[in-house]
């Protein structure tokens, strides 16, 4: 034994100077540079995936933020639109008066290229229903020249962007190369310009055949609405659920099988809570279907433990000193956690809340089995209540819609979605961090 | 305590809306994913042109439409179901057994069914049903036995065509055109190479013969895609020898990517589907509970609208899109205005 500790220093492990490093102090200096290595590259690789998934978002779906619109004074009178009122097929009515005038506008303006009413029509989109809008709340506008920029047909737009090029068009129902003439034209006219696309911003779903007319604004406004029933629902009773268990419950296997049930319950995929919320709250509650209440309700389920792990957390990191300090001078258990202990847990609470809303409205699964996924066209809804019952989509559930359509338009428009989406989320994201920085408390 | 009252609040909330949801104004409409792009156009045009509200229509494919079409009567159930094949016997009970009797049928018109590659792929460009059938289904006759499909590459049964690995893209079977693709291609197909004939003469019952050539093979040079046309566009995008099963429409939307085969030496299009020398294409259908109609409002006027001649004819934005138009439109719109059922003698 002594003689083990009592090496020479020639030959023991002792024996390295303090000048010169020995061979076992530079392998380990080495295995903590590698595992540094190891650390760097791994930071790089999420950085780069990071660049990429930004880099391909922002360049497939700015362009979708950008329209192409044809310009034009246009005036209805009074006769055409009774006549057209008239017809069952109203707008599209409204449409071939629209195209006869332009017809008419590029006759006298004396435009060199051949064109017809056929090919005017496969320049715009489907305009009739804008303009039947425009007229049925401005009824007073009749008679007058009123300038219209009008969505162009997809292809037409797909030009402008670089999507469509005159070496790949091939002639079709939808756009022939001799219309290029007439778009170039036009374009040399100042008829058709490209614009910021507000529509794509404030409007609702359109037919597979109109990308021109579709906006994101209407499903923005649905998961708003769920965002709202998941909010009001999902933090009082998990606060209160965690309060309870926290606080007040007495340890044991009970309570130990509902903490257990409750970290289960964060593990479950969210289609089951779609197929829960389709079995519960419609086909038992008479619900309506594609509603965001009932998405909200759903989303609720899915919330409700993230909710509550968090506010256990954070209620867990509130100091016991400070429930001894209240319950010392006298104050009732309820006094000390509701005066004193919650509110110094806030700011955790109210973080995990938004993370848990974050990833609620990032949700599709569940909305797939309630009937928010598919053509959801209503429109901004009546009132408020009417925004929790009336048929709407979210916002996830649209980009999901958009990208499964034919027309590339839509794919296009499936990535600005995603954009507006990423913008949501980050905005919530950054509102959590700014509440932790703001009111945490550290012990 | 403030969430004493926010869930007070909540509890108000949910129940006034619960209450106010008592009337549904909205036509519900599901169903096959072919028929999809057809009702979205027509419910925003529905939307657009008259004072009913715009219908909501959701996806999933034509069985699980059914299935919830059957699922009963009443406002928590769907109105419509949207079908790219004929409801089926099984379907009409199962709808009776829940109290759906009275069911309408309407035929909206046809849809092609191609098949396409990629637009910079070897040359596919000419397919018989027998081709396909020895690329993809799962038993095939090589050398006069019926062996389990032995094909590596087009070429081996047919010399015509490119030497490539086979790589078919075929709708999943919740897809109403996995029928059709069974039916007029593999099939006619099994028929043609006399595949069937030998399985009948090795034993086998017709019934069973004919189940044995609908199966495809499941060494993964098939592969059945359960989404939509764009998951199958996306598949091809990524494999130059892929060939993929599309609607005519979604085709002829994306002509830039996709280049199509012609079947039994006959190109697709709206024409040749019309006139039926194009082989591959089956009626869509949409299904309406005539129990709904009064109850909710505008049910029986989409169905009208939907059938218009300015809406479904051969030159509305339906036919526009890629829809082959019904010449019996009239018959259908006259069994619409009486609301004729099925089984009722129409």
């Amino acid at each position: 034994m002594t003689d083990a500790s009592m090496q020479s220093p020639e030959t023991g492990r002792h024996a390295a100077s303090l000048t010169a490093t020995d061979a076992r102090t530079i392998k380990r200096a080495k295995a903590e540079k590698r595992f540094r290595t190891y650390g760097i590259v791994a930071i790089a690789t999420g950085l780069f995936f990071l660049v990429v998934l930004f880099a391909s978002i922002l360049s497939q779906g700015i362009p979708a933020f950008q329209r192409t619109v044809v310009s034009v004074d246009f005036t209805l009178t009074e006769q055409q639109r009774e006549e057209a009122e008239s017809t069952l097929f109203k707008t599209k009515a409204y449409s071939d008066l629209f195209i006869a005038a332009l017809n008419k506008e590029l006759t006298e303006r004396g435009v060199e290229v051949d064109f017809d009413d056929a090919a005017i029509e496969r320049l715009l989109g489907k305009v009739g229903g804008t303009i039947r809008t425009f007229y049925a709340e401005n009824p007073d506008q009749l008679g007058q020249p009123i300038e219209f920029d009008l969505a162009a047909s997809s292809r037409v737009d797909g030009y402008f962007k670089g999507r469509v090029s005159r070496d790949t068009l091939q002639d079709s129902r939808f756009l022939q190369l001799s219309d290029l003439d007439l778009v170039d034209a036009l374009k040399e006219a100042g008829i058709i310009k490209q614009g910021f696309n507000w529509p794509f911003i404030t409007g609702a779903d359109s037919g597979v055949d109109n990308p021109g007319g579709a906006g994101i604004g209407a499903s923005v406004v649905g998961s708003f609405f769920m965002m709202m029933v998941v909010l009001v629902l999902s933090l009082p009773i998990g606060v209160a659920a965690s309060i309870y268990l926290e606080e007040f419950a007495p340890q044991n296997k009970f309570t130990d099988l509902i903490e257990v049930n409750i970290s289960n319950l964060a593990a479950v995929p969210s289609i089951v809570f779609g197929i829960l919320g389709l079995a519960v709250f419609i086909q038992f509650m008479h619900l309506p279907q594609s509603a965001p209440l009932v998405g909200g309700l759903v989303l609720t389920l899915m919330t409700l433990p993230t909710i509550i792990i968090s506010t256990r957390a954070s209620l867990k990191a509130v100091p016991p000193s400070i429930r001894d300090a209240a319950l010392g001078v006298g104050a009732s258990k309820m006094q000390a956690v509701f005066h004193h202990v919650l509110p110094l847990a806030a700011p955790g609470i109210l973080t995990g809340t938004i993370i848990g809303l974050a990833q609620a409205l990032g949700e599709t699964a569940p909305l797939l089995l309630i009937g928010m996924v598919g053509f959801v066209a209503r429109g901004y809804p009546d009132g408020f209540l009417a925004g929790f019952t009336e048929p709407n989509s979210a916002m996830p559930a649209q980009i999901y819609t958009w990208a499964a359509r034919a027309d590339v338009g839509f794919y296009e428009k499936a990535w600005g979605g995603i954009i507006i989406l990423l913008m949501f989320l980050l905005t919530m994201n950054i509102i959590a961090i700014i509440l932790r920085r703001r009111f945490e408390r550290r012990w | 305590m403030s969430f004493v009252k926010l869930s007070a609040s909540a509890l108000a909330i949910a129940a006034v809306s619960a209450t106010a949801a008592a009337a549904r104004d909205n036509v519900q409409v599901a169903g096959s994913s072919t028929v999809l792009p057809y009702a979205s156009i027509v419910a925003e045009l529905f939307g657009e042109n008259t004072d009913f509200p715009t219908p909501v229509v959701e996806s999933g494919g034509s069985s699980a439409g059914l299935k919830r079409f059957c699922e009963g009567v009443g406002e928590n159930t769907i109105d419509v179901a949207n079908a790219s094949r004929a409801i089926r016997e099984k379907e009409i009970k199962a709808c009776a057994e829940n109290g759906v009797t009275d069911i309408m049928e309407v035929r909206i018109g046809y849809d092609g069914i191609v098949f396409a590659s990629q637009q910079t792929g070897p040359a596919f460009n000419a397919f018989e049903p027998s081709d396909i059938f020895n690329a993809l289904g799962a038993k095939v006759l090589k050398d006069g036995e019926v062996v389990d499909n032995p094909y590596n590459t087009w070429a081996e049964f047919n010399p015509d065509l490119p030497d490539v690995e086979i790589a078919g893209f075929i709708p999943g079977t919740k897809h109403g055109t996995r029928e059709v693709f069974e039916e007029k291609v593999l099939l006619i197909g099994c028929e043609a190479t006399g595949a069937m004939q030998a399985m009948i003469d090795g034993g086998m019952s017709e019934d069973d013969a004919e189940d044995a050539c609908l199966a495809v093979r499941t060494d993964g040079k098939s592969v059945d895609i359960d989404g939509d046309y764009t998951e199958t566009l996306a598949r091809i995008d990524t494999n130059p020898n892929g060939i993929g099963v599309f609607g005519l429409a979604f085709y002829e939307n994306n002509t830039d990517k996709l280049k199509v085969g012609t079947m039994s030496g006959v190109a697709p299009s709206t024409e040749t589907i019309s006139t039926g020398e194009y082989p591959v294409s089956r009626p869509l259908f949409f299904y309406v509970k005539k129990a709904h109609i009064g109850v909710i409002p505008g049910l029986k006027e989409y169905a009208q609208f939907f059938t218009a001649d300015e809406i479904a004819g051969p030159s509305g934005p339906l036919a526009n899109y890629g829809l082959v138009a019904d010449p019996e439109l009239a018959k259908t719109q006259e069994a619409i205005n009486n609301e004729v059922t099925m089984g009722s003698g129409s």
